[in-house]
């Protein structure tokens, strides 16, 4: 380990490894540790007795789960946008080819107490219980115009000016009623607050279209997602494979590594059992790094949810999201819902997970959880995380640290991937340019 | 014939040195290098076998086994394993044997395995006295364990085509089951060719 390289990476989880597999493609020399034996850190995905470990230790598995090898449970649980950005960088850095994924069978929202399928075509919008007729023709008219909508083209703007009109005026703009703005500031755009509404309505139209740019990117998809076999604790180990073909070094299972400092506090390097390995500056995830450097911007409770049965009121589907709107749960920002099954090889057989997750509000985060976990029906088994997720306050240029962000309660990966794209720029003084690789594809 | 090539996945084994990348090279490549440098960059190569209705996705280990550590991702779905050890060195047999344990305890039923003493070359020439592990004592682990074993030389490709279409005949034929589920979704490659085709309807 006595060596020296351009940039040791603390912690393996899915940042980590993105970071670690772009900057080994770039040609530097990356050392990699984690302190845990696994792959994956805070976004790894555990076999049973790798759950209870962390959340129960000392006691066991109920043998009715199962064998523990068949299980991959997500502890970020979170769908891939399948136009968004973490499938660009996945393409255009072939890592594509160590993965299988499957379409997420649905998006649903909630609106009054029940739960809607998001519609995903022309056909389920006219079918849907959303909104009443009219609603759906007014509904429709604002789409095309997003759909048509090109920042390039002011023949496609309608006179309207969407860098300054916030997005509450667009919806005004179009007659679109209260109910259908929450589902599709929520369900569709993805926001997770209604901070949006006083906002310049272009990101919103961008994220509508990204939205239904995913949906029609596959074949057969009925919803904007995908989701990878055996977990999304395959994204890092792909990445990390990737690093490693590229001359990446990996070091797990290191629980007494630090990140050493020079005299000016600048970092130099890791220290694990006794030796150094040098280099010139450290990339990592907060928990490796002093609690200074960093600060915590929010809490998520999350629920992993072990099941028998798909969750009601989904058509049987077996992965599924539910995004219960701030308003309809009169909360200050979204819950959301998440389930996969072991046809996604992350249970045992006959076995379903649900997720639930949400940015803590209260005292009593648990309960907070409780309008989400009565949708699930009965449930086998249960486990509740509460995590502080931390955000870097340091100044890089100074200690040579550069640290990611926690995962937030997001439900897809978009700003998980622009905290590394952020970080790559900052390290490399280059963007990463992923259009090269999309164009010589079509 | 036509459209029964399938897919399966082999991974290698065998301690830094043992002539991992050297066998894939001469096997997929028919090349040997001297000076074959530690695996960077091709560690993902396919070999097509259209008379056995194979194609191989051959994985090499990309250096991650150096300090013990492969993700579970390396393994998985893997229908094949080389496990290689050089024959003028005892560690490396010794560590061979331990990564036979390690895909044992994985316990994928039906993964093939084979054992390869590489560089035989350097045990055949002269009086052989640069072999430090005999042909005999390999046989014997093979067989108590239920692997394959041949003696190979990337340098002079004894033995290596044999290796590779004896584990190739070994392997079940059925695709693997998780390949059976259904509405995956290929991405890269074809995947815009794939996309676009509703681009039209939205809502
Ligand atoms: N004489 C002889 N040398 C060989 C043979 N196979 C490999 N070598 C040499 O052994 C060295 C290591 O070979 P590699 O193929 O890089 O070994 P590896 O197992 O892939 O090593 P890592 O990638 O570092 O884990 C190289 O210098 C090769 O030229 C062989 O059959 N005979
Ligand atoms: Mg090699």
């Amino acid at each position: 380990m006595d060596e020296s390289y351009d940039v040791c990476v603390c912690g393996t989880g899915l940042k980590e490894c993105i970071l670690s597999g772009l900057l080994s493609v770039a040609g530097m020399k990356v050392l990699h540790l984690d302190r845990n034996g696994y792959y994956g850190g805070e976004s790894a995905s555990l076999s049973l007795s790798q759950l209870y470990e962390k959340f129960r230790p000392g006691s066991a598995p109920s043998e009715t789960l199962g064998a523990s090898r068949d299980w991959n449970v997500d502890l970020v649980p979170k769908f891939m946008m399948a136009n968004g950005l973490l499938v660009k960088v996945l393409v255009h850095t072939e890592v594509t080819r160590y993965l299988e994924f499957k379409a997420v069978d649905g998006s649903y929202v909630l609106q009054k107490g029940k739960v809607h399928k998001v519609p995903a075509n022309d056909m389920e919008a006219l079918r849907s219980g959303l909104m009443g007729l009219f609603e759906k023709r007014r509904m429709r008219n604002y789409l095309l115009y997003v759909m048509d909508y090109n920042e390039k083209d002011p023949k496609t703007w309608k006179g309207m000016d969407l860098t300054r009109m916030p997005m509450s005026e667009l919806y005004k703009y179009w007659g679109v009623a209260e109910d259908t703005i929450d589902f599709l500031g929520h369900a569709v755009a993805l926001h997770s607050s209604d901070n949006y509404l006083a906002q310049p309505a272009l990101a919103t139209v961008k994220k509508t279209k990204l939205y239904y740019e995913s949906v029609v990117r596959f074949e057969e998809t009925n919803s904007p997602y995908i989701y990878p076999l055996y977990g999304l604790g395959e994204l890092p180990q792909a990445f990390a494979r990737l690093s490693a073909v590229y001359g990446g070094t990996y070091m797990l299972n290191q629980p007494g590594m630090t990140v050493a400092y020079d005299a000016s506090g600048k970092a130099c390097g890791v220290t694990s059992e006794g030796s150094t390995a040098a280099c010139k500056f450290v990339v990592g995830d907060p928990s490796y790094f002093a609690p200074e450097k960093t600060r915590v911007s929010h809490k998520v409770v999350r629920a992993i949810c072990f099941m028998n049965h798909p969750i009601p009121n989904t058509g049987d589907s077996h992965s599924v999201q539910i995004i219960m709107p701030q308003r309809q749960t009169g909360r200050k920002s979204d819950m959301y819902v998440f389930c996969c099954s072991y046809a996604h090889n992350v249970a045992s057989k006959g076995k379903f997970i649900a997720f639930v997750c949400a940015t803590v509000e209260t005292d009593d985060p648990v309960a907070e959880l409780r309008p989400a976990l009565a949708l699930l029906g009965p449930v086998e088994e249960q486990f509740f995380d509460i995590s502080e997720v931390r955000e870097p306050v340091n100044d890089p240029s100074a200690d040579g640290c550069f640290i990611t962000k926690g995962y937030d309660a997001t439900t897809h990966f978009e700003s998980t991937v622009v905290d590394c794209l952020e970080l790559y720029k900052k390290i490399t003084g280059k963007e990463l340019d992923l259009t090269e690789k999309e164009l010589t594809q079509q | 014939m036509e459209g029964t090539i399938v897919n399966k996945k082999l991974v290698l084994l065998g301690d830094m040195g043992a002539g991992k990348s050297s066998l894939v090279q001469r096997f997929v490549k028919g090349n040997f290098e001297d000076y074959q440098e530690s695996t960077i960059g091709a560690a993902f190569l396919t070999k097509t076998m259209p008379e056995l209705g194979l194609k191989l996705e051959i994985w090499d280990t990309a250096g991650q086994e150096r300090y013990h550590s492969l993700a579970p991702m390396y393994y998985r779905g893997a229908a094949a394993a080389v496990i290689v050890y050089d024959v003028t060195s005892p560690e490396s047999f010794a560590r061979a044997k331990s990564w036979v344990r390690e895909l044992m305890r994985q316990g994928n039923q039906d993964l093939v395995m084979a054992l390869a003493g590489n560089k035989a070359d350097l045990a055949a020439g002269g009086d052989g006295s640069e072999r430090k592990v005999s042909a005999e004592e390999s046989q014997a682990y093979a067989d108590e364990n239920g692997l394959l074993f041949l003696e190979t030389s990337a340098k002079t490709a004894q033995n290596v085509n044999e290796l590779f279409t004896a584990l190739a005949k070994k392997m079940p034929r059925a695709p693997p089951p998780q390949q059976q589920a259904a509405n995956t979704v290929q991405l890269g490659g074809n995947a815009s060719a794939q996309g676009r085709k509703r681009a039209s309807g939205c809502c």
